[in-house]
Parts: C-alpha cells; sequence; structure tokens
C-alpha cells in the first residue's frame, strides 16, 4: 500500500515536472491566438442503458471570444448556440429554447470545457474546473474534473486532447460509468 | 328671537345635523365601479370583473435600470427572495427556478395525467417502438447525457412532451439567473399581489413594500449599485397614481378655487358676516348632496366627493343673488322680504331648471353620472331652500353691504350698441351665430365624440407605451384579448378550454398569435386525465408490447422495468384536482387563469402576440377559429374594443338622457312663463352657448366625451337662471343695472371655479372646466343681449 502512494507520488511529481504552469500557459496561450474554428464532429455516447452506442454527426463552429455553434445533422437535426451565458436549443423545427448558464449549471461542464478550451481563457477553466496538463504542444492532454458539487455529481471529469491549437477528441465521462466521445477533425474547405 | 326664527334654525340645524350623520356612516369607494355599468351583461359583467379583480389587475411589472447588469441581477435576487415572504404578494417571479424542483417532481409523478400523447395507440407495441426509437435519437443528442437517468422511468419520453407543452408560450430571456429585457438593458421581475386590483389602498401598500425592498437591497450592496434606478408599471401602479392626481388635483383646485371666490365675495359685500352666511348654502348643500347619494346607492364613490362641489357651485349663486339683489341701493339697507316676492320665484324656477337637467343623469347606467345626478339635486335643493328660509332669519337687523347698483350699470352701457340693434337684427346675428356652430360642428362630425374609454384615462401615453415596452420584454400576455370559456363548474370550463385550444393551436403556426395560456394546460379536465389514465394497458399487456417494441432497438429492455411500475401506478392512482398542485408554481398560473364569479366559472385563455413589435392580433381570424365549427363555446373578449362599446353606449345613453332633460327643461319654462315665445327667448341663449363651446372645442380638435356632456348640461342649469332673471318682469324699471351685476358676480365665480379646473391636468376634470367656463360666460352674454332685450322691448303694460 505506501509502495503504491509512493509510485502515485512519483508519477504525479514527474508530471509535474514536465509538464509545469507555464506548458499549460503556453498551450492556452496557443489556442487564444485562434479565433475562428470550424470543424465536423462525430459524437458517441456509451450508456449502460443502451446495448450498443448511439452516435451523431454535425460541424462545430467557433467565433472568439465565446460563440460555440453546435449543429447536429444526423441522426436527428438540433443546433445549439452558446453566447455569452446563453445557450440556445433548437431541436428540428421546433421552437428554440432559451437557458441560462447561471440557473442551470448542470450544463456548464459540457459546454464550458469545449469553450473555454477553444478560447484558451484559463480563468474560466480553472473557475469550472481543477485542470490537469499533460504531453507537450504536439500532443497534449487537458484533464477538467469539475469543482462544483452539483456539477460533479453527475460528471466525474472531461478530457480533451489534441495537437496545437487542434482538439482532437473531448471525452465527458459520468459518475456512473456512462460516457460520450466527440472527435474532431478540421472541416474541409473553406 | 321670535319663535318662528328659532323654529326655522332648529329645523336647519337638525336637517344639517342628520346629514352630517349620514355622511360620516356612508361608506366611500375608490375603485373603477363608477365607470362601469350598473346592470351589466355576463360579458360586461366579466369584462367588470376582470378590470376590478382578474389576474391582470393585479400584475405589477417591475423593471431595474442602469448600473451594470450582475448588480441588478443581485439586487433582483435579493428583493425577489424578500417579497417572496410577503403576504401582499401571491406571485413574485424573477426567472429564477425557485420552485423548479418541487414542479419537475410534480410534473413527472403525474406525467401520465399530463402528457397530451398519451393514448392507448401510443402504449401498443408500434407506438411505443416509434416512441422509444425517438427517445433512443434523443439521448444521441447533446442532451442525452442529461436525459439519460429518465429514461428507465419514461422510455416514452412524456416528461419531455410535458415540458414542451408548457413552454410553448414564450418566456422572457435570462442573464445572470435572472429576466432580462431582449437587450439586456433591464433586468425584469414579475409580482401579482394578493389584493384584487379594485383594492387601491392594498395596491398602494403592495408597491410600498417593493419601493422599500429596492431601498433595502439597493442601499445595502455596494455604493455603485446606487445608480441602479427602478420602474414600477402594471394596472396597480396606474390606479394608484390615478388615484393620487385626482386627489391631488382635486384639493388642490378646491383650495385656489375657495379662495378666489372668497376674495371675489369679499370685494363685492365688503362684509365678512356676509360673507360667511354666503356660504352657508353651499356648504348646506355639499353635506346634503353627499348625504343623498349615500342613501340613494349605498356608497359614495371617491369621483362625487371629487368634483361634485363643482357642479353646485351655482348654490354660491343664491346666496349672491339674495345679497345683492336684496340690498335697496336708496336706502343702503336689506329687505328679504322684497326679495323673498320678486326675485325667490325667479331663483326657485331656475333651480327646478337645473334639477330637470340633472334628473336625467339619474337613470343612467353610468353609476358615476347618476351620483353626480343624485348629488347635485340634493345639493341644489338644499341650498335653494337654506337661502330661501334660513338665510333671512340669520340676517342681524343692521346688515348692510356695499351697493353694487354703480357697476351694473357701467356693464350696461358697455351692452348699450347691442341692445340697440333692433329685434330682428339681433336674432338675425344669434341665427348667423348657431349657423356657423352648426356648420362646424358638421365638418366634424365623423369625429365629434371620442368613444374610447382611455379617453377618461389619466394614464399618461408614455406611461402607456413603457408598459407595453416591458410586457413585450417579458413575452406577457397584455391581457387585452382573451378567450372566454364559462360555465356551472370547473369541470366543464376546463373542457371548454380544451376544445378552445384545440382551436387556437392551429393559428400559431399561422402565425395569426404567438401562443396563449391555458389552465387546461395545468390541470386538464377530469374526463381528458380519464380518458388518459384509462388508455394505459394493463401491467402484462404492457410487458408484451414492450418487449416486442424493444426487439431490435438500442435500448436494453431489462432496464426498463421502472416504466412497468410507474404505468401501473399511474393506472391506479387517483386524478389531479387543484389541491393537488398547491406548493407548485403551477398553482399561481393555473389560479390566475380561473375565474369564479358566485356560481359561474370562467376559464381565461390570454392571447400572445406573433411578434413582440407588432402587438395587434387578427381577432377575426381568431373569431372564426373558435365558432367555425360550432363545436368550442369560448367567446372572444377584446378587453379594449369591449370597454370602449361599453362607453360608447354610455354616451349614447347619456346623450338621450340629455336630450330628455332638456325638453324637461322646456317643458318646465313652457308651463311655468305660459308662453312659447318667453321659454324660446329664455332658452334661445343657453342653446346658442352650448353651440358656440361645442363648435369651438371641435374646431380647436378636441372630441367630446361624457364629461363635456355633462359640461354641457351644466351651462343649461346655471344659464338658465341668468336668462330668467332678465326675462323676469320688473327688470326694466331701474333695476336692470342690480340684475346685471349680482349676474356677473356670480357668473365670475363660476368662471373662476370651471377655469381653475381645465389646468388640473386630469382630463374627466379639464373636459369639465373647458366647457362650463366659457359656456357660462357667453350664456351670461347671450342672455343679457337676446332674453333682456325681449323683455325691454315689450312695453311695461303687456305683462301684467
Amino acid at each position: 500500500m505506501r509502495r503504491a502512494i509512493c509510485i502515485g507520488l512519483v508519477v504525479l511529481l514527474t508530471a509535474a515536472a514536465r509538464a509545469a504552469p507555464d506548458d499549460l500557459g503556453e498551450l492556452l496561450h496557443l489556442l487564444g491566438t485562434r479565433r475562428h474554428g470550424h470543424a465536423d464532429f462525430v459524437e458517441q455516447h456509451f450508456l449502460a442503458l443502451l446495448s450498443r452506442p448511439v452516435e451523431s454527426s454535425g460541424e462545430l463552429l467557433y467565433d472568439a471570444p465565446d460563440r460555440l455553434e453546435k449543429h447536429t445533422l444526423e441522426p436527428r437535426p438540433e443546433s445549439l448556440m452558446l453566447v455569452g451565458d446563453v445557450l440556445s436549443i433548437r431541436r428540428g423545427g421546433g421552437h428554440r429554447r432559451v437557458l441560462d448558464l447561471k440557473s442551470h449549471p448542470q450544463i456548464l461542464p459540457f459546454v464550458e470545457s469545449i469553450r473555454a478550451t477553444l478560447a484558451g481563457d484559463r480563468e474560466a477553466l480553472e473557475r469550472t474546473f481543477r485542470v490537469e496538463y499533460a504531453g507537450d504542444l504536439e500532443r497534449w492532454t487537458l484533464l477538467l474534473v469539475p469543482r462544483e458539487s452539483q456539477v460533479a455529481a453527475s460528471v466525474a471529469q472531461v478530457r480533451i486532447d489534441g495537437s496545437r491549437e487542434n482538439l482532437r477528441h473531448v471525452e465527458i465521462r459520468l459518475r456512473d460509468g456512462d460516457r460520450s466521445l466527440m472527435t474532431l477533425r478540421d472541416h474541409p474547405g473553406p | 328671537m321670535s319663535a318662528r326664527r328659532a323654529g326655522v334654525i332648529a329645523a336647519w340645524l337638525t336637517c344639517v345635523a342628520l346629514a352630517a350623520l349620514v355622511v360620516a356612516r356612508a361608506r366611500y369607494v375608490t375603485d373603477l365601479s363608477a365607470f362601469l355599468p350598473a346592470t351589466p351583461t355576463p360579458m360586461q359583467r366579466l369584462l367588470v370583473d376582470q378590470l376590478r379583480e382578474g389576474p391582470a389587475s393585479r400584475v405589477i411589472l417591475i423593471a431595474l435600470e442602469d448600473g451594470d447588469a450582475d448588480m441588478r441581477a443581485r439586487i433582483s435576487v435579493a428583493m425577489a427572495r424578500r417579497l417572496r415572504l410577503d403576504r401582499e404578494f401571491i406571485r413574485i417571479e424573477n426567472g429564477e427556478p425557485v420552485t423548479a424542483d418541487r414542479d419537475r417532481e410534480f410534473l413527472f409523478q403525474h406525467r401520465y395525467l399530463l402528457s397530451e400523447t398519451v393514448t392507448a395507440r401510443r402504449f401498443s407495441a408500434a407506438g411505443l417502438k416509434g416512441a422509444i426509437a425517438d427517445t433512443i435519437a434523443g439521448l444521441a443528442s447533446s442532451e442525452g447525457l442529461m436525459l439519460k437517468s429518465l429514461v428507465p422511468h419514461d422510455p416514452t419520453g412524456e416528461m419531455l412532451q410535458i415540458i414542451d407543452q408548457m413552454s410553448r408560450v414564450a418566456r422572457p430571456v435570462s442573464q445572470g439567473g435572472v429576466w432580462v429585457s431582449a437587450d439586456g438593458g433591464r433586468t425584469l421581475m414579475v409580482a401579482q399581489s394578493a389584493a384584487p386590483g379594485s383594492d387601491t389602498d392594498a395596491q398602494e401598500l403592495a408597491l410600498e413594500e417593493i419601493r422599500r425592498a429596492f431601498a433595502a437591497e439597493s442601499g445595502a450592496a455596494a455604493p455603485q449599485s446606487r445608480q441602479v434606478r427602478m420602474s414600477l408599471s402594471g394596472p396597480p401602479v396606474f390606479a394608484v397614481a390615478a388615484r393620487a392626481k385626482i386627489q391631488r388635483a382635486a384639493v388642490r383646485l378646491s383650495i385656489a378655487s375657495s379662495a378666489l371666490i372668497v376674495a371675489l365675495l369679499l370685494v363685492v359685500y365688503r362684509s365678512p358676516l356676509a360673507l360667511t352666511l354666503g356660504l352657508l348654502p353651499v356648504a348646506t348643500g355639499a353635506l346634503t348632496g353627499i348625504a343623498a347619494v349615500a342613501l340613494w346607492f349605498g356608497a359614495v364613490h371617491g369621483l362625487t366627493l371629487g368634483f361634485g362641489i363643482t357642479l353646485i357651485g351655482e348654490s354660491v349663486d343664491y346666496s349672491i343673488y339674495f345679497f345683492t339683489q336684496s340690498a335697496d341701493g336708496a336706502l343702503r339697507s336689506i329687505s328679504p322680504r322684497s326679495w323673498r316676492q320678486r326675485r325667490w320665484p325667479i331663483v326657485r324656477l331656475g333651480m327646478l331648471a337645473s334639477v330637470c337637467g340633472f334628473a336625467s343623469l339619474l337613470p343612467s347606467g353610468f353609476p358615476g353620472l347618476a351620483q353626480l345626478g343624485a348629488y347635485s339635486i340634493g345639493g341644489l335643493i338644499a341650498a335653494a331652500a337654506v337661502t330661501r328660509f334660513v338665510l333671512p332669519e340669520l340676517l342681524p337687523g343692521d346688515f348692510a353691504i356695499r351697493d353694487i347698483t354703480p357697476w351694473g350699470s357701467r356693464l350696461e352701457r358697455l351692452l348699450l350698441p347691442l341692445r340697440r340693434l333692433s329685434q330682428a337684427a339681433l336674432w338675425g346675428l344669434a341665427l348667423a351665430i348657431a349657423g356657423v356652430a352648426v356648420l362646424l360642428l358638421y365638418q366634424h362630425r365623423d369625429a365629434l365624440w371620442n368613444r374610447e374609454l382611455s379617453s377618461l384615462s389619466p394614464i399618461s401615453l408614455s406611461d402607456q407605451r413603457y408598459d407595453a415596452k416591458l410586457r413585450g420584454d417579458l413575452g406577457q400576455a397584455s391581457a387585452l384579448d382573451l378567450v372566454v370559456v364559462s360555465g356551472p363548474d370547473l369541470e366543464s370550463v376546463l373542457r371548454g378550454a380544451e376544445r378552445a385550444s384545440r382551436a387556437l393551436e392551429p393559428l400559431i403556426d399561422e402565425k395569426v398569435i404567438g401562443g396563449f395560456d391555458s389552465p387546461a394546460a395545468y390541470l386538464p379536465s377530469l374526463a381528458t386525465q380519464g380518458a388518459r389514465r384509462a388508455s394505459l394497458p394493463a401491467r402484462s399487456v404492457l410487458r408484451d408490447s414492450l418487449a416486442q417494441a424493444t426487439a431490435g432497438l438500442a435500448i436494453r429492455g431489462e432496464q426498463l422495468a421502472p416504466f412497468l411500475d410507474d404505468v401501473d401506478a399511474a393506472r391506479s392512482g387517483a386524478l389531479i384536482t387543484p389541491e393537488d398542485l398547491r406548493g407548485t408554481s403551477l398553482a399561481a398560473g393555473f389560479g390566475a387563469l380561473i375565474l369564479r364569479q358566485q356560481d359561474r366559472w370562467n376559464a381565461l385563455l390570454p392571447l400572445h402576440a406573433a411578434r413582440a413589435d407588432a402587438p395587434d392580433i387578427d381577432l377575426a381570424r381568431v373569431k372564426q377559429a373558435l365558432g367555425g365549427d360550432g363545436s368550442t363555446d369560448a367567446q372572444l373578449l377584446d378587453l379594449k374594443s369591449e370597454s370602449d362599446a361599453l362607453y360608447t353606449s354610455y354616451l349614447h345613453e347619456a346623450i338621450r338622457l340629455s336630450l330628455a332633460g332638456l325638453a324637461a327643461i322646456v317643458a318646465l319654462l313652457w308651463f311655468t312663463l305660459r308662453s312659447p315665445a318667453r321659454a324660446a327667448s329664455v332658452l334661445a341663449p343657453l342653446i346658442l352657448a352650448v353651440l358656440c363651446v361645442a363648435a369651438v372645442l371641435s374646431a380647436c380638435g378636441r372630441q367630446l366625451t361624457i364629461l363635456h356632456l355633462v359640461g354641457m348640461l351644466l351651462i343649461v342649469a346655471v344659464g338658465s337662471n341668468y336668462a330668467l332673471f332678465f326675462d323676469a318682469p320688473g327688470h326694466e324699471d331701474g333695476n336692470g343695472a342690480l340684475t346685471l351685476a349680482s349676474l356677473s358676480i356670480a357668473n365670475l365665480s363660476t368662471v373662476i371655479g370651471f377655469g381653475l379646473l381645465s389646468f388640473s391636468g386630469v382630463p374627466v376634470l379639464e373636459d369639465l372646466g373647458m366647457t362650463v367656463a366659457p359656456g357660462a360666460l357667453l350664456a351670461l352674454l347671450f342672455a343679457a343681449v337676446l332674453t333682456s332685450r325681449r323683455a325691454v322691448g315689450e312695453p311695461p303694460g303687456a305683462r301684467q
């Protein structure tokens, strides 16, 4: 047992040594220089309830500093738009629903993890999560653990990895073991 | 003191004491009821109850402006917390999800009774397959991770359906956890008072509480929060402001006009004693007038108190006539006996003419007008009686006032050029003036009368616009357009509301309306709930259908055991009653849309405009949708046009009644003067004065209202006194100057009183003032020329 702790400590220390806070700063600065982003995504949900994962796909758009749009095209059209603290959702041709993030903090980890990372907004990230950085600029991983207990009740962690200013995967793990995995690819064309 | 004098004074004091007793014990009301019908149709009754007690009448809109958004949000939350503890309010909403957990729990527990999609078909194998496939697609969506915990209990998605049903109506935008306007510049809150809108005192208290909460919360926070300003709007705010405005105007004007009239009388009489005595008829008249209203109607309206006194301004004239005309210029002493013989019959006839005029207001369906009529009749009779019987007994032996005959002579000289004209020329001139006036009125015939109730409203246009803006921000129905379903019990009106909802729903897609509220959205009728419950299959049947449905789907059937339990529980569970809503925010929503009147229930379905910037709804389309197939018993109640229609019917009634009053005056004069020619010469100047005033008001772009009409009645009432004096025999033998002087003083006091009203800033009082002040002046002028000319022109011997 003690041995395990020792090893854990060593691993942590070396991780800390490899990725000093300055490296996180460097990554976020790099991300922050990007004004626009346009990517295709495929998102898979792995749920205990389901016998096989369900998949959706569409496009993700980002405009600095705080506008994030997620347009799902398959299997059901849906669009999600986050501007400031206001999240609006439109499913199919239905009514637009408008939610305020402050009154719905449980949504926060799902959207703020991606947006704050894209914006390179360290303050916003650290307001919602404890942030751990690993790897280097070419191949980095951010591990985000929600701070607020209300949020942490359902979301265990968000893991984002990428290369330089490009995000590759966003994985959200829930406390009950269910998870979602979003894979991003730069949108072809203009 | 003679026995007769003692008897008269004792009788008078007894009457005054009795009247004072009645006045002291009377009930006083200050709500809108003076403007609402006494014997309404059911629809009018509903309109009145809506305006007085309906949910719309108690909604206060609160806007926080300036300062920064976070600061406003903090103040909004703190204010709401404080106000929610206050019993003055039944609802405080600022966008915070206060009761959200309880609401969600309630909706989830009763989802099989509340969801519109619960049918037998949906619970067949095929129906379940479709619904569950939809749910799985939902799980793939962005919200999937948040929705998944519902699925084992609710694989068919009834909870989401209910949330959809509830969010059909646009909600305000939230920012920082609280509601804000679309541009984010205002933080918004809605308060609903516990007291009905007609209880202006309680509303004033509620507004006071809101202001106190704001002062406390904005003062407690950081200094920069002092920049935040609060504005209030909504019917309670308007009612309180209107009352304050009318009260302020009534008090200020009463003081100002009393002071001016007292000054005038002091200058004329040069005797404080005469002044004091002269005010006795007015005071007695006012007291008697209120007592008469209290006895007749049971309650006295604030409006009656507010300007009833101006209507009996004529009673000041009585004492003016008494003092000035009793004075014998040569002897500088007073002879009440000769006044009683020569002048009292004229005053009495004038008073009766006025009473005929005011009596025409009594049958009005507009309680405000009927009360003014009763007040004036009681007041004028009492004032005349005091002048005739009491004043002479109160005069001390050496009583004397200044001789005013010289003023009269000077005025007579001014009128001389007109009086020198021949009879034919004079009447020709009068006819010409009348012709021009009629022509002007004819030109403005289409826009002559103002048919909107709001023409009497003391609420400024900018206040109304601000209110509309806040309502737009809040997505609040303006409550001006309502669909109403009435019935003998709650169940029947809820069923009616459901039928009406089905008729209205297509209009949302057609963009005729933006949405509507319905009590049945919170609490479906028992019939509907029962049908939904009956459509749920037995456990064994459902288990089999579910097994068939999930075969081939990505869902694990064994995970759905809670679904079987919940459906089973719903099958044997009780239906929802209004009591079950208690403790949720649904109770307030439901309560606001159900209006109970004794044995009659009403479901209210307020319509929302399709777009905030185009608030008018195509009501013809709504009517067509409701009545097209005869499947609904719903009626469209357009509050604005209904209340305008109500007002128009009052206006027509008032015009009819005024004409009847005029006919009564004509009959009275004809009968008393025993000569059509004399009656005509008395009436001609009055009618000419009314025509001129109406023509000038119209030409100046003023649309006439009920209050202008009352003003015209007053011109006839006051003017008939003038004309009768000029008509009277004996006028020609040297007393002409005295008559003219006394009438001009009486006239001056009337013009002062009503002239001041036209500067009050309160539309109803202004209308009255600007009609009577010039009208009375013209009536005197025309009577001095036309009536007295006829009297002078006739040889003295002709009338014996």
